[in-house]
């Protein structure tokens, strides 16, 4: 009894620990791949400026120095652009949050007519290639007057982000079972009550995903930013790190050093939402 | 709550969206289409006159440099290739962090969705530079590691493209991991335990458990990764800096963005961009057909 029980005992440690070895590679080496072009970056913010092609692999480069990052503040308009981006990512978050919050709503707990049109509506904009729209939008925006106006491109990236993010609140709330509302109902509140006191603090997880995909669309976009603000001192940060780029010689230690400063708060907050982030991706396929 | 009070709800709700959608998707969709029947270009900006369809059978029979079946052919290689390595990697890794004796789940996880977090533009140009003959750390871990030739990535046209695709796959494989975790964390711990006291194996266990219920996450997730990998503009424009080598790692979308926004030929642009929103549509059609994935979601 014992011989015959311990045999396959030790085969499953092994197995185990090799498992686990196997793991830990893997993980280490994809980790490693993943991390490796951000110390790129790092390495290039932090090269003096007559060392900026150098063939060496160092993270820390010699002679080290914060002098780009310096430059950034003091002879750029790098807080202007900055503070430029956070205002109009801010706004669109939050009127992104605000709209997918309602609107999925109506897609997940009632029946209507344009229901079904409309929601496959929204998914068909994902196919739409960027040139489709940017093209009649830019004729559009000059007519309207909004050309070097944030108005103008806080719409388009309130547009660009709510098809997605109805979609991804619309799939969490219906996994949220309906008889809570009706009970919330039945002490008195009213549907309005019911959505905004009962359901929508559940929903937590897809709106925090919500908001950060509609962040992320505004703090990262470029190409509609590039048609539409052409004063420079309305520029976002994408333009003004693109501006470090030239067809004669590029700043490479100015566009690293805003790399870094520019990617950090999108990382932390990717980071302190990961958690939500696995759990509010339902993609609108899953019925709880 | 009666209905005409339910009904002003569900307007209240629906409404302010598609407002904004109709002024930012659902009108200028509809302009594309009108130019795309129109001779619009740059020297018929004001004065465009619609000539039916024309600009459609340019996109199909002009012989442009490069030929359309060309790039259409690389963005279907472009696209297969990125989707097969995001889903792969992505769900090998989800199932890697998913095990419960591994130590440091919680910072594997954070340092890999770091390519996801960083903006896209970011991501072009630093691996861009990681590109460079020269200077580059790639072609320096090659050389100096490796002891191989250093390679041309980016004057070359298939190895720029293999750049742009090597750049792509390292920024998809995230979302990916991140959709399956989600659903491997959503699988109850008790159907391992039955399949353990039945004395399953880890591939049946992966085969008859995980994959199935794996599925209907995953489903919607490619069909959307591979729409957006197919218009995905900012990796091939801005690694191949718009398509160099002259013109020969263009992809659909990076090939109507320069015929639109460097040679102004307006017309042209429109009727290619709806050819690719119906080669989009139909593939989209399809494959949820097949799969039956949006059934859940009515």
């Amino acid at each position: 009894m014992n011989a015959t029980a311990r045999k396959p005992y030790r085969v499953i440690n092994t197995k185990s620990f090799l498992r686990r070895f196997f793991t830990y590679a893997v993980l280490i080496l994809f980790a490693a791949i993943a991390v490796y072009p951000i110390l790129q970056v790092v390495t290039v913010s932090l090269r003096p400026q007559d060392k900026l092609l150098s063939t060496s692999l160092q993270i820390i480069p010699e002679n080290a120095t914060l002098v780009n990052y310096v430059s950034l503040f003091r002879d750029r308009p790098f807080l202007l652009w900055l503070g430029n981006s956070t205002l109009v990512s801010l706004v669109v978050t939050m009127t992104g949050v605000l709209l997918a919050a309602m609107t999925g709503y109506a897609f997940s707990r009632f029946r209507f007519i344009g229901k079904k049109i409309g929601l496959l509506s929204l998914l068909t904009t994902q196919m739409f290639p960027a040139t489709m729209l940017l093209l009649p939008l830019y004729i559009m925006l000059i007519k309207l007057g909004l050309i070097n106006s944030y108005l103008g491109v806080i719409i388009i990236y309130t547009a660009t982000a709510l098809p997605f993010t109805i979609w991804t609140m619309k799939g969490y709330y219906d996994t949220i079972p309906y008889s809570l509302e009706e009970a919330a109902r039945i002490d008195g509140c009213n549907q309005f009550e019911a959505f905004y006191k009962v359901v929508l603090p559940l929903a937590a997880p897809a709106l925090v995903i919500t908001a950060l995909f509609s962040f992320m669309t505004a703090w990262s976009e470029y190409l509609v930013a590039a048609q539409i603000l052409q004063d420079t001192h309305l520029w976002t940060l994408p333009l003004g790190l693109k501006s470090f780029e030239s067809n004669m010689s590029t700043e490479w230690g100015l566009y690293g050093a805003s790399s870094l400063i520019v990617t950090v708060p999108v990382v932390i907050l990717f980071q302190a939402l990961s958690r939500y982030l696995v759990s509010g991706l339902t993609l609108g396929s899953v019925k709880g | 709550m009666n209905r005409p009070a339910q009904k002003a709800f569900i307007v209240f709700l629906v409404v302010p969206s598609f407002l904004i959608l109709a002024a930012v998707v659902f009108y200028p969709f509809v302009y594309n289409v009108v130019i795309s029947l129109s001779n619009m270009n740059l020297r018929h900006i004001k004065d465009w006159s619609l000539v039916g369809l024309q600009q459609y059978y340019k996109v199909f029979f002009e012989p442009t440099q490069p030929n359309f079946y060309l790039v259409f052919l690389k963005t279907i290689i472009w696209t297969v290739v990125n989707v097969f390595f995001h889903v792969t990697l992505g769900v090998a890794l989800a199932l890697l962090l998913n095990q419960r004796d591994i130590k440091g789940r919680p910072l594997f996880r954070t340092l890999l969705i770091l390519p996801w977090a960083i903006p896209q533009y970011i991501v072009a140009l630093t691996w861009r530079g990681m590109f460079n003959y020269e200077y580059g750390s790639i072609n320096l871990i090659i050389t100096k590691y490796l002891n191989l030739p250093a390679v041309e990535w980016l004057k070359s046209p298939a190895e720029a493209f293999l750049a742009c695709i090597l750049t792509n796959v390292w920024l998809g494989f995230p979302f990916m991991m991140v959709i399956a975790l989600g659903a491997l964390q959503s699988i109850p711990h008790e159907f391992y335990e039955a399949a353990n006291i039945d004395g399953a194996s880890w591939w049946h266990k992966l085969r008859h458990i995980t994959i199935p219920l794996l599925r209907p996450v995953m489903v919607p997730a490619i069909t959307l990764g591979t729409v957006w990998t197919f218009n995905s503009l900012n990796i091939v424009w801005l690694v191949s800096n718009a398509g160099e080598p002259s013109d020969q790692t263009h992809i659909l979308v990076s090939f109507v963005y320069k015929a639109a926004f460097n040679l102004y030929r307006y017309g042209y642009a429109a009727a290619l961009s709806m050819v690719i929103f119906a080669i989009l549509l139909v593939f989209s059609l399809y494959f949820m057909k097949k799969t039956r994935a949006t059934e859940a979601a009515y």
